[in-house]
């Protein structure tokens, strides 16, 4: 945050805060271990808002659940924000003193009322005013989100306004007290931290600052293009434009885990040249023209990962990859290699010692350190410093170091796809409890939690609204694409709103429905809020959309 | 706890904590207050057995094994629980004590399968207790319900850790519970339900605690039913969980590498040990290649 | 929670049944859960699973952990029954008393125990709290209402009458036997009208409570600390700091919790106290509350005494409606609540800490202490649990003044004391005397023993033998402890000459392995083994030699009293060993018993 790049609090402080607000995520079933830490709070006495179109296991725990209209988090952000300052209930002093732009933004909320929230989002404004008060009055609070947030195509909007609510009571840069994304996956932030992200070099440093790029070529002996690159949306852009025509694919299934799949897979397949590495022959993998067998990070890999809350740990080998994979290193350094250019030593523990003499926030975390201490939080700046549990303290020196923290001024915007008499349900989507992504990984064990059927899932009244039975075989459509699905009445559903998951790709192909609106700052695409039909299959379909 | 609660430079709240003293064996030491007698006296390098303490859940005070004399105690007192007081004259070797471990470990081995307890073998030489002495346990079949562990209840001793673990202490999932009274008394779902109709979420930190096996990995049970179980072959590699991004440590247990049990470190702040479904058993994708 | 539910639904009796307990209290919280589960039993004699589902669902209680409460208790049945269950008692007064007469001849004549016949069956019991009047059962057929009656002075027939529902005509209790002016605590039971307040103010009623109010809370504590009470529930701790404790701590709320949980074996005294004057044990629960600043407070009764906890439930009710609990008791600025819950057979409730568990709707398992129950208690916050016996004569002490308390009694045992007589005595019941009388004019009080004397069980299963050549131990707390022996609950069981102690023995064996809540494992084990050798001393086949035998005994023993978590297992040996050191118990010190007509303690 603020530039930051990760979430920042510790798990350790979620345990001991007084107020959560878990907005757009199910924790309790995606972040299962994380959520261990709110139990811990909740046992303290905290209280747990949690926000979320559906019910689930995580709104259970809730001392209150706020169920907005897929896509009405900005409304009900701006609403809180409202209460907070026409309750008096911000910090002044922090505001003056560690933040900039809080006119601009009180005035952007200004017709936000909880009423004028109520009528957009349908929470009750008592409600709203409640969490805000709780919220306000907290002498620790968190917020912590997941892909409830991110999954659209306002993600980054979406974001601002949450931290907007953590400047406007002092809840950041404190012990309890922070703004935290979860990561969905295990090592998003440790691929940020190395440099996996268009704009920037390992340890955040900025790819288009002259100075910073100079030390980078100085270690590597080698030429930095001097401009930002692609993100996955962009790239799939410029394959559109035919001006991206070979990909080289890492430990990544976007043939079924984009959105709108019919358009990824097409164009993937107009690619003059696919490489991909992989444990296994994905989708993705069978449409490439070179396949790499890789290892897996678990049990295979030497190296470390980057959690949620900014700890960077090891990554060990237990046992050797299957005959032909290797190591992720090895290849790409072999690659290289055929490419023109040694990239010295494919050692794990070499090369993480040349990032961290690359990267000051990861500078004092030696793999000795890391071994002792359990993982360090970065930033960890040298090798006598303990790692920082939170991040952003620096706003409550006295007087403030650095840059004061930006209020954003942002407006709500429904999601791209409207709801319309032939498209009248919202599909969301999102994981269970012992299944990940497409299932790639997660399949291979028996789980007994997970169903025999992928299904449609709706809520009691959808059925009826539809003439749909329980179990029946219902053909599920967008203006991308159509499959064939089980129907399941979940109760927990509000009417309107429809639940698939991404889990089990052969069975349901839910991304050919979903969309890719995607937010051009972040790149991700709008999984959690597509608009479809049901229809059964006795209806014969009327044009094939998509391909 | 207000926000003007001290922290220490990076910010974590310390509790300052007063030093306490006590003698334990004759020697003189101090300790933090709110540590246990348990705590002071690994401290001072004792060995206190234990079975039903475990550093992430709260002392079920049920094994009875850990019991230590207090001067001015009426009976002995648990270590594991009791905490530390000012000026305590504790003792871990007296008869009292040697004789009341010899008989809590003779009466457990004639009432359970101790045969896959770490180190029980060796405690009984220690206090020299005869484990046939009170009689042999009643064999108990497998309960064999799901996909994942298996339930060996004849190795079953109520230590309680599995219902804390699946309760309060981590998981908050309640799926077990102790259920009849005495000598009756077992680790149940309502009704009996077989797991995967239970609330059971699969998570196995019941596994994870268990201290006498009774709960094992499918593939531990295997291999001890086909006698190829052998620790010694084995290794312990710590790691980290491929699947979401919370990072939760994961120790690999390798035997002819193969991964045959999944725990997690008690001492990782980011699990205090414990684990879901995906990180404990979801390692399977990888021998399916 | 994210609990899930039991795919199960309950009929409309049983919604009916657990809806009703839930609208007496403002939120369905979990310490509702015991209270539902007898509803439920009451109403159809066993808990289905559609009705544990419901349970579950309305006081969010995970239904593992309902399972592991509903088996718990003795009384709460977790597969159909039949509607009616006779529970004979089968414990060691009733044995004396010749109750195996009447279990043989169900047996044989009605159907085996536990066997539904006719939708009925009958069952052994612990110990019933009926032993002045043994043989003894209890009488349960569920129903809207259902009927609990205690029935006494049994025999085969009446036994087998009482199975057929039929009307049984019982004699009512005379349990009190002695001359009437040397009463104080007992001085209102048989003489006041046990439901009407009028008559219990009549009598003197209120009076402590008024003199209380008056003179203010520090008054009282210290009056009932100068009094040097000891608790009369078993453990006989100091009631004045315990008091005090309570009053000091800075947490609030605080609770009063009187312990009517009377399940030691050949122990009557608090049912006849509260059957016979129960506005006298509401009122003493209101001072205790008001000297320890708690505005609620529970009257824990023990499930068997039906009786007991109604006539507290009409004297609550009454006092309510008069102004003497509530908002405003007695005008004074003293706010209080007393809800009366009953246990469901589980003589390890009778621990306090067990009963605080079994309060909060858990497991009646007892807790590792420290903390005690007057820092942490009931639901966490300090809690005063006091016997019955002992509020009691707390109430005597404020009415009277500590002097005229200690005035009776020796100084380190002050006031009277109640004594449970049973067993082979020609007068069994309650007797109230100055504590420092010997056991021998104790006895004679109660017109002496029917066929000689062999021995005298003091202060309960969990107590001591006592053998003929110690009758002039005084029964104070000091001379029993020097004695080794302890006063208990103030049990005194009668044996006849010719008893057979090996079987009186294995039936308080037989009673601890059944009784122990199974929490540690010197008890839950060691109690099984005690019962199991004993089964071998009676049979005469010792596993490896007597002297083994003996080592273990002595071991478990050693083991029980050092390692258990509570008082149970701590004394589930201790009635053994002395009965070891005072009778023939191992058969190579003692020849072949040879059975007598009237040996009615043998097997």
């Amino acid at each position: 945050m603020f530039g930051a790049g990760g979430g920042t609090s510790s798990y350790r402080e979620v345990g001991e805060t007084d107020v959560v607000l878990l907005w757009g995520s199910n924790a309790r079933e995606t972040h299962p271990i994380f959520f261990h830490h709110v139990l811990r709070a909740i046992d303290r006495g905290a209280r747990l808002y949690v926000i979320d179109p559906r019910k689930t296991p995580s709104t259970a725990w809730a001392t209150r659940h706020l169920a907005p209209h897929v896509g009405t988090d900005i409304e009900l952000a701006h609403a809180v924000a409202h209460v907070l300052i026409h309750e008096g209930l911000v910090d002044e002093t922090f505001i003056r003193r560690a933040t900039a732009g809080f006119e601009d933004f009180k005035a952007s909320v200004e017709r936000w009322t909880p009423e004028a929230a109520e009528a957009a989002t349908s929470v009750p404004a008592a409600l709203i005013r409640e969490m805000a008060r709780d919220f306000g009055r907290a002498d620790r609070a968190m917020i912590c989100w997941t892909l409830g947030i991110t999954e659209h195509h306002d993600a980054v909007d979406n974001v601002l306004s949450l931290i907007n609510l953590a400047l406007l009571t002092g809840h950041v840069g404190k012990w309890g007290s922070g703004v935290n994304p979860l990561r969905g996956q295990n090592n998003v932030q440790g691929g940020g931290d190395a440099g996996a992200l268009p704009h920037k070099l390992p340890g955040f440093q900025d790819v288009e600052d002259d100075e910073i790029r100079a030390r980078y070529e100085r270690a590597w002996g080698a030429t930095i293009p001097p401009k930002k690159g692609w993100h996955l949306t962009d790239q799939l852009h410029a394959m559109e434009r035919r001006e991206l025509r070979a990909l080289y694919c890492l430990g990544e299934n976007p043939a079924q885990s984009e959105a709108d799949a019919h358009r990824v897979r097409k164009l993937l397949r107009e690619l003059d040249h696919l490489v991909v590495q992989d444990l296994f022959l994905t989708k993705t993998a069978e449409l490439a023209h070179v396949v790499l067998p890789a290892a897996a990070s678990l049990g295979e890999s030497e190296g470390t990962v980057t959690n949620s809350e900014r700890r960077v740990q090891r990554l060990r080998r237990a046992v050797p990859p299957p005959m032909g994979a290797r190591d992720d290193i090895w290849i790409i350094a072999e690659l290289s290699k055929r490419l023109g250019h040694d990239l010295g030593t494919t050692h794990a523990e070499a090369i993480w010692d040349e990032m961290r003499a690359l990267s000051p926030m990861h500078r004092g975390m030696s793999y000795a350190r890391l071994e002792a201490l359990g993982g360090i939080q970065w930033p960890c700046p040298d090798e006598t410093h303990p790692g920082t549990p939170f991040l952003h303290d620096r706003l409550w020196a006295e007087p403030r170091v650095g840059p004061p923290a930006p209020f954003h001024v942002v407006h709500p915007e429904p999601p791209v796809e409207a709801l319309t008499p032939e498209y009248p349900l919202r599909l969301t989507t999102g994981r269970r409890l012992s299944d990940y992504n497409t299932g790639v990984q997660s399949g291979a064990f028996a789980s007994p939690l997970r169903r025999a059927l992928e299904t449609i899932d709706l809520a009691p009244q959808d059925l009826v609204r539809f003439g749909v039975r329980e179990g029946e075989r219902v053909r599920v459509r967008s203006r991308r694409g159509a499959v064939e699905a089980p129907v399941r009445a979940d109760p927990r559903l509000p009417a309107g709103l429809a639940f698939m998951t991404l889990h089990r790709p052969e069975q349901v192909d839910t991304n050919l429905l979903t969309i890719e609106a995607t937010d051009p700052r972040a790149g991700t695409a709008e999984f959690k809020a597509a608009a479809i039909c049901i229809e059964r299959l006795d209806v014969p379909l009327q044009s094939e959309p998509g391909e | 706890m207000a926000a003007g609660s001290p922290t220490d430079p990076t910010g974590r709240l310390v509790t300052l904590r007063r030093k306490v003293q006590l003698t334990i064996d004759g020697a003189t030491l101090s300790v933090s207050e709110g540590s246990t007698i348990l705590d002071a006296a690994k401290s001072l390098g004792i060995d206190t057995p234990t079975l039903c303490f475990a550093q992430n859940l709260t002392p079920a005070n049920a094994c009875r094994v850990c019991v230590v004399e207090l001067e001015g105690a009426r009976t002995l007192v648990p270590s594991c629980a009791r905490r530390v007081e000012p000026g305590m004259v504790v003792h871990t070797d007296s008869a009292r004590v040697r004789d009341a471990r010899r008989t809590v470990l003779e009466l457990l081995a004639s009432s359970v399968d101790m045969s896959a307890t770490p180190k029980f073998a060796e405690w009984c030489e220690r206090y020299g207790a005869r484990p046939t002495r009170f009689g042999t346990p009643t064999p108990r079949p497998v309960v064999d319900d799901n996909a994942l562990f298996v339930r060996d209840y004849a190795k079953c001793m109520l230590c309680y850790k599995c219902v804390e673990a699946c309760g309060d202490d981590a998981q908050h999932t309640f799926a077990i519970a102790v259920a009849g009274r005495g000598a009756h008394a077992t680790i149940a779902t309502e009704l009996d339900t077989p797991l995967p109709d239970s609330a059971c979420v699969f998570c196995g930190n019941c596994v994870g605690v268990c201290p006498t096996g009774a709960l094992q990995f499918r593939a531990e049970h295997e291999l001890r039913e086909a006698d190829a179980w052998d620790e010694s072959r084995q290794s312990q590699i710590d790691t980290i969980c491929p699947y979401c991004g919370v990072g939760c440590s994961l120790t690999l247990h390798v035997q002819d590498e193969r991964i045959v049990k999944v725990t997690s470190p008690v001492g990782s702040e980011v699990t205090h040990g414990h684990l879901c479904v995906k990180g404990r058993f979801g390692f399977e994708y990888l021998g399916k290649r | 929670m994210d609990l899930k539910s039991i795919d199960a639904l309950p009929t409309d009796d049983e919604r009916e049944a657990i809806e009703r307990v839930l609208a007496t209290q403002p939120e369905p919280t979990r310490d509702l859960l015991l209270p539902v589960l007898r509803a439920i039993q009451a109403r159809v004699g066993f808990v289905s699973k559609g009705a544990l589902a419901h349970a579950c669902d309305r006081l969010q209680v995970p239904p593992a952990e309902a399972w592991g409460i509903a088996t718990f208790y003795h009384l709460i049945a977790t597969r159909p029954a039949p509607r009616t269950v006779l529970h004979v008692c089968d414990d060691v007064a009733c044995r004396a008393r010749g109750s195996e007469r009447i279990t043989k001849a169900l047996a044989s004549r009605f159907a085996p125990e536990a066997a539904a016949h006719h939708d009925a069956c009958w069952k052994r019991s612990p110990c019933l709290g009926q032993c002045e009047r043994a043989p003894a059962a209890l009488r349960i057929r569920a129903g809207e209402p259902v009927e609990e009656r205690a029935l006494g002075g049994l025999d085969a027939v009446s036994a087998m009458d009482a199975l057929r529902g039929e009307t049984i005509a019982v004699p009512a209790p005379a349990s009190i036997q002695q001359p009437r002016d040397s009463l104080r605590l007992l001085a209102r039971v048989g003489v006041v009208d046990p439901e009407s307040l009028d008559d219990y103010r009549a009598h003197g009623g209120y009076a402590a409570l008024r003199r209380a109010h008056e003179l203010g809370a520090s008054w009282v504590l210290r009056e009932v600390s100068d009094a040097k009470l000891l608790g009369r529930g078993g453990a006989g701790f100091p009631a004045g700091r315990k008091w005090g404790a309570v009053a000091s701590q800075p947490a609030r709320p605080r609770y009063v919790v009187c312990n009517a949980d009377e399940s030691e074996p050949g122990t009557f005294k608090d049912r006849v106290l509260m059957e016979g004057d129960p506005f006298a044990i509401v009122e003493a629960i209101t001072l205790a509350a008001f000297a320890v600043s708690a505005e609620r407070a529970f009257v824990y009764v023990r499930g068997e005494y039906p009786l007991a906890a109604a006539r507290l439930e009409h004297a609550i009710a009454s006092a309510r409606r008069r102004g003497l609990l509530g908002e405003s008791v007695m005008g004074h600025a003293q706010r209080l609540e007393i809800e009366v819950r009953r246990g469901a057979g589980a003589y390890i409730c009778g621990e306090e800490t067990a009963l605080l568990e079994s309060l909060e709707g858990r497991r009646g398992e007892p807790r590792a202490k420290p903390p005690f129950p007057v820092e942490q208690g009931l639901f966490g916050k300090p809690t005063l649990v006091n016997n019955v016996e002992t509020l009691a004569a707390a109430l005597l002490i404020v009415r009277d003044g500590a002097p005229a308390f200690t005035a009776l009694g020796t100084p380190e045992s002050s006031g009277t004391r109640l004594f449970c007589l049973s067993g082979d005595v020609t007068r069994p019941g309650v007797y109230e005397v100055p504590m420092g009388l010997t056991l021998r004019a104790l006895i004679a009080l109660a017109g002496g023993a029917t066929h000689g004397l062999a021995g005298v069980l003091l202060g309960g299963a969990a107590g001591t033998f006592v053998g003929p050549d110690e009758l002039d131990l005084k029964l104070t707390f000091e001379d029993t402890r020097r004695a080794g022996a302890t006063l208990g609950s103030g049990v005194v069981i009668v044996f006849r000459e010719g008893t057979d102690f090996r079987a009186v023995v294995h039936g308080l064996a037989g009673f601890f392995r059944h009784e122990s809540c199974g929490q540690c494992v010197p008890c839950r084990v060691g109690t099984t083994k005690v019962d199991d050798l004993l089964a071998r001393v009676r049979a005469g086949t010792p596993d490896g030699t007597w002297d083994d035998e003996r080592d273990r005994l002595r071991e478990l023993g050693h083991v029980l009293r050092e390692a258990s978590i509570c008082g149970l297992g701590q004394a589930a040996a201790s009635a053994l060993e002395s009965a070891t050191q005072r009778f023939a118990i191992w058969p190579a010190a003692m020849p072949t018993p040879t059975p007598t007509p009237s040996n009615g303690g043998k097997a």
